[in-house]
């Protein structure tokens, strides 16, 4: 390398440093979650019952978290909208479920080591399973309507149904009843609250899982590339990288990911039917806008607000359940109409 | 004029139902800059894109260094060497300064003397190393984006408008790096409207008309013969 140069630019940044509120403006989507917990807390009025609810909260927001996590990416990669999504919620739990049957002597056992194998027996029987569905979901479905839209929404939503069908044939028509693994029943009292034992197992594994994800995309080459991707695509591939390859391997690991969550899922509700995944993603798709379309963080965020909002809500006026998310939606778009975390993307 | 390191024969590229380029015969000699020139609208841009596979030729072919990677996908032509500066700088924003080089840096880890040479030529990118590229000035992206295409050595550097919509003391801190690295042998094909820019770094323009290469000859020559720069792009340029 013989590139030299002794010239010193005239062009030098002026810097000033930035007020408060500029260097909160990032985190203020980060601070609604406590801002929530906090307004949850002064309008509950027993702090047992706010503690009990905001850890079903957050359990519920994990699950959601680990199905969207995917489809943002996905969404926000190649701009392709996958309503095929909740098939992958759908098969990961009626394999995730079949493994556990298959294995009910080791989640019927008094054992926490024998009971949590099972489940990972189960999850990782349901990431394969749903692993491989997307690969071919991807080759036969959605390749073929890249850049249309409404053809994808059209295209996805025959996937979703013709793979509901799929699950009768297979499984029958009938719902499935499943029980926790025996250590994971009941419940454990912390300061007077009643916690259920796989409540907390379900945040502990959602919270690990967005550290693992997040590890990936800022540490490592392939999470460069994936979040490079989500904004200018066409610059990644003029820059070297097979973007097209790279899509495929976040399609699967989404479908993967969907997988893990119809276990979770399977788990929380003990009981699974064909179209669960269908139901699933109208909160699905709610967590993707709020977060920003691509937006890990953001879909975690969003994840954690649905699921608060959904479980105080529930308990503060039932009727209004239903209609909490909405509500929720509409005033972060409102707030920042490209959803809380927006990847810039480029034109 | 030297051995080529890229040669386009009867390029014609189409976009949607638009023919954009009507049969470009373009040579770029190996070592040396050539400006790419002419009206807005005559193809410039469509040129570049065309070579990166961006646009693929609908006809015609595109040797670099002896290979025909006309029809070859985007990722397969940046691998054999080539270099790419779009004209909207295609920074990912919400990347650090440092991630948007690691990520450039292709073939492995970033070398030393080559990040040495990068901060030395464009200070403010030290400074600002961890910051979200999106935080930087229009100048200090365009730093990165020519940052970026120079991390790695390649065998052809494309440069579409570095110039564009920046302050004067920025472009003088562009033509300087551009200078040194052409001072290094690097081979580049630019596309510049700022013609005191293009006549500074310059060893050879073409010059395009309506999707077609219309002259082409020494910039020096160019540079020298108002009539001809009028004649060719229609305006009168300010003559050395």
């Amino acid at each position: 390398m013989t590139l030299s140069t002794e010239h010193a630019p005239e062009h030098a940044p002026k810097m000033a440093r930035l007020s408060l509120s500029e260097r909160l403006q990032p985190w203020l989507p980060v601070l609604l979650v406590p801002a929530l917990v906090l307004a949850g807390y002064l309008m509950i009025s027993s702090p047992s019952s706010w503690l009990t609810l905001t850890v079903s909260g957050l359990a519920m927001g994990m699950m959601i978290f680990v199905i969207a996590s995917g489809m943002t990416l996905v969404f926000g990669l190649m701009d392709v909208i996958n309503f095929g999504h909740g098939a992958f919620v759908s098969f990961g739990a009626f394999v995730g479920v079949s493994v556990l049957l298959v294995l009910s002597g080791m989640t019927g056992a008094p054992s926490l080591l024998l009971n949590l194998l099972a489940v990972g027996a189960a999850m990782l029987a349901a990431m394969a399973v749903t692993g491989v569905l997307g690969l071919g979901f991807e080759r036969i479905i959605v390749r073929p309507v890249y850049g249309s839209h409404l053809k994808q929404i059209l295209v996805t939503m025959g996937g979703l149904i013709v793979a509901e069908q799929l699950i009768h044939v297979i499984w029958g028509g009938e719902e499935i009843f499943i029980g926790r693994p025996e250590m994971l029943k009941g419940s454990v009292t912390v300061f007077g609250a009643t916690l259920e034992k796989y409540r907390l197992v379900a945040v502990g594994l959602g919270l690990v899982l967005f550290v693992i994800m997040r590890a990936v995309l800022r540490n490592t080459k392939l999470g460069l590339i994936v979040r490079a991707g989500v904004e200018n695509p066409e610059m990644v591939q003029a820059m070297g990288y097979h973007i097209r390859r790279v899509f495929v391997l976040v399609f699967v690991a989404g479908s993967a990911l969907a997988g893990l969550g119809g276990v979770m899922w399977a788990l929380y509700q003990e009981m699974i039917t064909a179209h669960m995944g269908m139901e699933i993603m109208i909160l699905v798709f709610i967590v993707v806008i709020i977060g920003g379309l691509g937006s890990v963080e953001g879909c975690f965020i969003g994840a954690l607000l649905v699921g608060l909002m959904q479980n105080y809500t529930a308990f503060l006026e039932p009727k209004l359940a239903l209609i909490s998310n909405i509500a929720l939606m509409v005033a972060i778009l409102m707030w920042r109409p490209q959803g809380m975390m927006p990847v810039i993307k480029a034109k | 004029m030297s051995d080529p390191i890229l040669q386009l024969s009867g390029v014609k590229t189409d976009i949607a139902q638009y023919h954009i380029l009507h049969g470009v015969d373009l040579t770029v000699p190996r070592g040396q800059v050539t400006m790419l020139l002419g009206r807005n609208g005559a193809g410039k841009t469509t040129t570049l894109r065309s070579i990166m596979g961006l646009w693929r030729p609908r006809a015609g072919s595109i040797h670099f260094d002896g290979t025909d990677i006309a029809g070859l996908a985007p990722p397969q032509i940046a691998q054999r060497g080539i270099g790419f500066v779009p004209e909207d700088m295609g920074i990912f924003a919400d990347l650090t300064v440092e991630e948007n080089l690691i990520l450039a840096a292709i073939s492995g880890p970033i070398r030393r003397d080559r990040l040495d040479w990068v901060f030395r030529a464009f200070p403010a990118l030290s400074t600002f190393w961890k910051m979200p590229a999106g935080n930087l000035s229009g100048g200090q992206k365009q730093m990165l984006a020519i940052a970026r295409a120079v991390i790695e050595k390649r065998g052809l550097y494309l440069i579409d408008e570095p110039s564009k919509g920046l302050a004067p003391a920025i472009v003088s801190t562009m033509a300087r790096a551009l200078k040194d690295l052409k001072s290094d042998g690097a081979s580049i094909l630019m596309v510049e409207q700022n013609f005191s820019l293009a006549r500074a770094l310059g060893d050879h323009a073409a010059v395009m008309d309506e999707g077609r290469i219309v002259w082409t000859g020494a910039m020096a020559e160019l540079a020298a013969d108002a009539a001809l720069q009028e004649r060719l792009m229609g305006l009168k340029m300010e003559v050395a």
